[in-house]
């Protein structure tokens, strides 16, 4: 078990340290001189005024020295800076996550605490009114296009009913929490403002639910499909035998081998929902990380998008880590 | 190390006047209610096992023996349904229990184990865990007594250090340590009845012994009652005092065993004793086995008359009308007007209108008697020396040693043109890799593989291509190992048209009409798609296929163990006459000692990649000088009651070590009671102690 965690620690480094190499040559090799595309056609001409803004920005050092310089950088959370915004990337990426981390993480929460169990009764009372709903609502999840089912729902629990806030994080004319982690939520609680958490809530439930329905169904689908494998598996047949409930049959039995199959969906599911929210952020005019990268894949910001291109990578390497270490908890033929 | 077991398999006890049976079954109706019909699996079976009474259920799969076992414990799940009759267990109504009730009986009174140990158990749960939940499920003892008790009943069960085994999960354990730990779940609350469905069908045959001595243990000390479901006599003779012989749903045929056995009363009891070669006798000049045509009913019209009567050779006219299961004897009843009328059941009597209808040509052609005289030819047709084949393990680590498996560790081998060499050896033994590397499937990382004098282990895949004509395999799966997209004729053509042996249509067609011919399957039947035929048709298909391109050598790598003894009985009288016609050599490989008894001339003995004996197949079945050879045979069941009992049986205790690091010197010794110091310093060199009798051990033929 250490040798596997170790193993697996080892290989996410190593990959994390491949996608910086990645992210860098790609940079470094689009076609297009930096020189001139910043300087000026007088200045590009004066051949020494060239060679020292080279020698100023380091472009005059073999490609592995610089190479070295940028992963200096990074290991100091130097991402550079957004053409955009004159900022520093982190800094940047650091406002512009949390209201993501916030939105994807209670759409997956919604998503699986809603998706296990509906596919755990599907599988269990199959054929029945149950597993009708489930395949229902997992085909619809599935199959809704995001900003469709977007638009629809603001027009309808907003626009028509008037039971759901408008988009964005908090009421127009609300003041947000004092910023510890940037999750509203967090904040609001940290600050005892229960008024600001209700308000930030309230904002959460239509855009988590449309970011949610894509992931419900598949999750819902997966468990039950797993569930059903499972439930007519030798070792089922055996539990019976041996005069056990089915209650304990389900729970002890089936659902830890069901759960193999829904933690690899989940985690990759989870980090699709921090990486892949444009089309939500965008029709809920929500501060996220999609937005920006909209916002910087519109504007050429190259420093920008590198940064968010490392972040997105980074995060998929340490999802992935997270589903292999629990593999190793819940199958104990993974780690010998 | 081994124990010298002579045991008389005590006899039925009496049945007790006063108390009820364990089980009492009457008129049991168990259907499948499928879309495309009412399947009756269970058509009106009725019997009763006393107290610690072992039963048999014998029959061909389809027989309804494993769906009767289920609907005892009433385990079975939609679409099948029990329609009508009784269960008493210890005179409880089982089929007016409620869940609850149900619940509290199965795992206490009554525990079942299943056939395939390597599903039974959970995988992702420790063994503890299981062993413990069926005693705190039953009963008011706590985790730690029940944990106690747990280890103590692995012990019982044969398992080595059992206080560690009871904290490892089960991929940790061989398959029959894991039927160990399922017998233990069974036995943990000490029922008045087990129900072993097929316990040892996935099992090699030196732990089927294990487990089968076992059985016979709990049977004996704990007075368990045993309901043991299988398809091999010869387990149900050496085990059980009773016998019910299944067909279509119904019983056919009850007794003793050592009656029926010796003396069957039913048709179909009468063939399946004879379809099965006997290890413990020499095959017949001929070898044919008799083989009852047919296969058994469409489960979803089953006839008005006799079920078995369109397959029966002793059929007569009153067999139309249905008849009853009726005493013909003290103790013994039978489904059958023909012994119901007094007749015997005697093929010199009555011969059979045909043991092997199709293969009437082939009958009248006459056999060159027993195999054994044939002259030997002097040429070698394949020659293998010194192969070794090893297989890397996945590295744990980047700087951990590379691991390998040891499949095949320097392995010779002849095969003279037209015999048959059997190949035996228990799973892992490396068989099937010996097969695949003289076919080149595998290229071996050393030793020569001469066929027909050219040398094949060092050839290129493009110097190997033309050979291939002549090197032909059939595989064990005839469900996995034929294409289902392509019909019968497609996968004829195929290899007909690769090396060029049929250019035009017509050509093609007509090969293809002959090949399905000489495999005894309807020419026309080529437009069909796998699907469509049984798995013995599909097997002849498979024999076809391998047949297309003329070969001369046939490797068989276990080509009758997934099917029916009847059908493995059409099978190998097919192969016989194939090689009679077509001067076919073949390398057969089996588990199955009796089997390769019967086909093989000569027979060489596997274990942990090295050969350990090879001699004339008489020879080394009556005369082994390996001390593995012995205990492999010695391992067998015989389907013969009064042997059986009889019998002086040598156990093999412990399983085959890991092939990644085999023991030093002679690899039998961790199991061999007779080893020394030299057997593990010196590998015993393959020396010739008879005639063409090759064994390598030190102490050939002392033990």
């Amino acid at each position: 078990m250490p040798r596997y965690i170790v193993s697996r620690l080892v290989a996410t480094a190593l990959m994390a340290l491949l996608a910086t190499l990645v992210i860098f040559l790609i940079a470094n090799m689009v076609p297009g001189d930096p020189v001139l595309a910043q300087l000026g056609d007088v200045a590009a001409s004066n051949k020494a005024f060239v060679a020292e803004w080279r020698a100023k920005w380091g472009l005059d050092l073999p490609l592995w020295e610089r190479y070295l310089i940028f992963l200096k950088g990074l290991l100091h959370g130097d991402l550079g800076v957004s053409i955009a915004s004159q900022r520093p990337v982190l800094e940047d990426i650091g406002q512009y996550a949390p209201a993501t981390i916030e939105l994807a993480t209670v759409g997956f929460l919604l998503s699986l605490l809603l998706g296990v169990p509906l596919g755990m009764l599907a599988a269990i009372k199959r054929d029945s009114w149950v597993d009708h709903v489930a395949r229902a609502v997992s085909l619809v999840g599935v199959s809704s296009p995001t900003f469709w089912l977007a638009f629809i729902m603001l027009a309808l629990f907003y626009g028509g009913l008037q039971i759901a806030p408008g988009p964005g994080r908090l009421d127009p004319i609300a003041f947000s929490p004092p910023t510890v982690t940037g999750l509203f939520l967090v904040d609001s609680l940290l600050a005892g403002d229960l008024e600001s958490f209700r308000d930030a809530a309230a904002h959460l439930v239509l855009p988590s639910i449309v970011l949610a329905a894509a992931t419900l169904g598949l999750i819902t689908r997966t468990t039950r499909a797993s569930m059903l494998d499972n439930l007519h598996q030798d070792y089922v047949r055996v539990a019976r035998a041996k005069g056990l409930r089915e209650g304990r049959i389900v729970n002890g039995h089936v659902l830890p081998n069901a759960l193999i199959p829904i933690v690899t969906l989940g985690g990759l599911a989870y980090a699709n929902l921090l990486t892949g929210a444009v089309m939500t952020e965008t029709v809920f005019s929500w501060p996220g990380l999609g937005r920006y990268t909209f916002r910087s894949a519109e504007a050429l910001d190259f420093p920008a998008i590198m940064g968010i291109t490392l972040v997105v990578a980074l995060t998929y390497l340490l999802i992935n880590l997270v589903i292999d270490l629990s593999y190793a908890l819940l199958d104990p033929r993974v780690a010998r | 190390m081994s124990a010298t077991v002579q045991d008389a398999r005590s006899p039925a006890p009496a049945p007790a006047a006063a108390a009820p049976p364990v089980l009492a079954v009457s008129d049991l109706r168990t259907q499948f209610f499928t879309d495309a019909g009412v399947v009756r699996a269970v058509d009106g079976v009725s019997f009763t096992v006393a107290t610690g009474e072992a039963l048999g259920i014998v029959g061909e799969s389809g027989s309804g023996k494993s769906v009767t076992a289920q609907s005892l414990m009433r385990l079975l799940e939609e679409p099948a349904r029990i329609v009508s009759g009784s269960i008493r267990f210890q005179g409880r109504d089982l089929l007016a229990m409620s869940a609850a009730e149900l619940r509290k009986l199965r795992g206490a009174g009554m525990a079942m184990v299943f056939q395939d140990p390597m599903t039974a158990l959970n995988p992702v749960l420790r063994i503890a865990r299981q062993l413990v939940e069926t005693m705190m499920a039953h009963g008011n003892v706590s985790e730690a007594e029940a944990t106690r008790r747990g280890v103590k009943l692995l012990g019982r069960m044969g398992i080595t250090t059992p206080e560690r085994a009871i904290n490892g999960y089960p991929h940790q354990f061989s398959g029959g340590m894991r039927q160990r730990v399922a017998l233990a779940m069974g036995m943990s609350n000490e029922p008045a009845l087990l129900i072993a469905d097929e316990p040892t069908t996935a099992l090699d045959v030196t732990i089927q012994a294990q487990i089968l001595e076992l059985l016979h243990e709990l049977n004996k000390d704990f007075g368990t009652a045993i309901v043991l479901i299988s398809h091999d006599l010869g387990v149900i003779a050496g085990l059980c005092s009773r016998v019910l012989v299944m067909y279509a749903g119904e019983v056919v045929e009850e007794g003793p065993v050592e009656a029926v056995l010796s003396d069957p009363k039913h048709p179909y009891s009468w063939a399946l004793m004879n379809a099965v070669p006997r290890l413990d006798r020499e095959p017949v000049a001929g070898k044919t086995l008799t083989a009852i045509e047919g296969s058994p009913p469409d489960p979803l019209s089953v006839s008005v008359g006799c079920r078995f009567a369109p397959r029966c050779p002793f059929r007569i006219e009153r067999c139309a009308e249905h008849p009853e299961l009726l005493d013909i004897a003290p103790g013994r009843e039978s489904r059958c007007w023909v012994t119901q009328a007094g007749a015997a059941l005697d093929v010199r009597a009555t011969p059979p209108r045909s043991a092997f209808p199709v293969a009437a040509a082939a009958e009248a052609a006459p056999f060159q008697g027993a195999k054994g005289e044939k002259p030997p030819s002097p040429s070698a047709l394949l020659e293998v020396r010194g192969l070794v084949k090893r297989f890397p393990l996945p590295k744990r680590g980047f700087f951990e040693p590379q691991l390998y498996v040891h499949a095949v560790d320097g392995v010779d081998l002849s095969v003279t043109r037209g015999e048959t060499v059997g190949l035996v050896g228990e799973s892992g033994c490396g068989k099937s890799t010996l097969a695949r590397l003289i076919l080149r499937i595998h290229r071996p990382d050393a030793g020569s593989i001469l066929f027909d004098g050219q040398e094949i282990a060092t050839a290129s895949a493009h110097e190997i291509r033309p050979l291939r004509r002549h090197l032909q395999m059939v595989f064990q799966d005839p469900y996995a190992s034929l294409n289902s997209r392509m019909t019968v004729a497609q996968m004829l053509e195929e290899p007909l048209r690769f090396h060029g042996l049929a250019t035009t249509t017509a050509e093609t067609r007509e090969r293809v009409a002959e090949l399905l011919e000489t495999v005894r399957l309807d020419p026309k039947s080529g437009a069909r798609f796998p699907h469509e035929f049984s798995g013995g048709q599909r097997q002849r298909i498979s024999i076809a296929r391998a047949l297309a391109v003329r070969p001369s050598f046939i490797v068989a790598d276990e080509p009758i163990s997934a099917l029916d003894v009847n059908i493995q009985a059409q099978i190998l009288n097919l192969m016989l006459r194939l090689q009679d016609e077509l001067g076919l050599t073949y390398l057969f490989i089996a588990h199955d000692l009796a089997v390769v008894r019967h086909i093989s001339d000569r027979v060489v003995v596997l274990y942990l990649g090295k050969v350990a004996e090879v001699a004339p197949a008489n020879d080394l079945f009556t005369a082994p000088l390996h001390p593995y050879t012995r205990y492999l045979i010695s391992a067998v069941p015989i389907p013969d009651a009064s042997i059986e009992r009889r019998r002086e049986r040598l156990r093999l205790s412990g399983e085959p070590p890991s092939a990644i690091a085999p023991p030093s010197g002679c690899r039998f010794r961790t199991r061999c009671p007779l080893a020394q110091r030299i057997c593990s310093e010196t590998p015993p060199p393959l020396a010739e102690h008879r005639p063409g009798h090759f064994a390598a051990c030190h102490f050939a033929g002392t033990l």
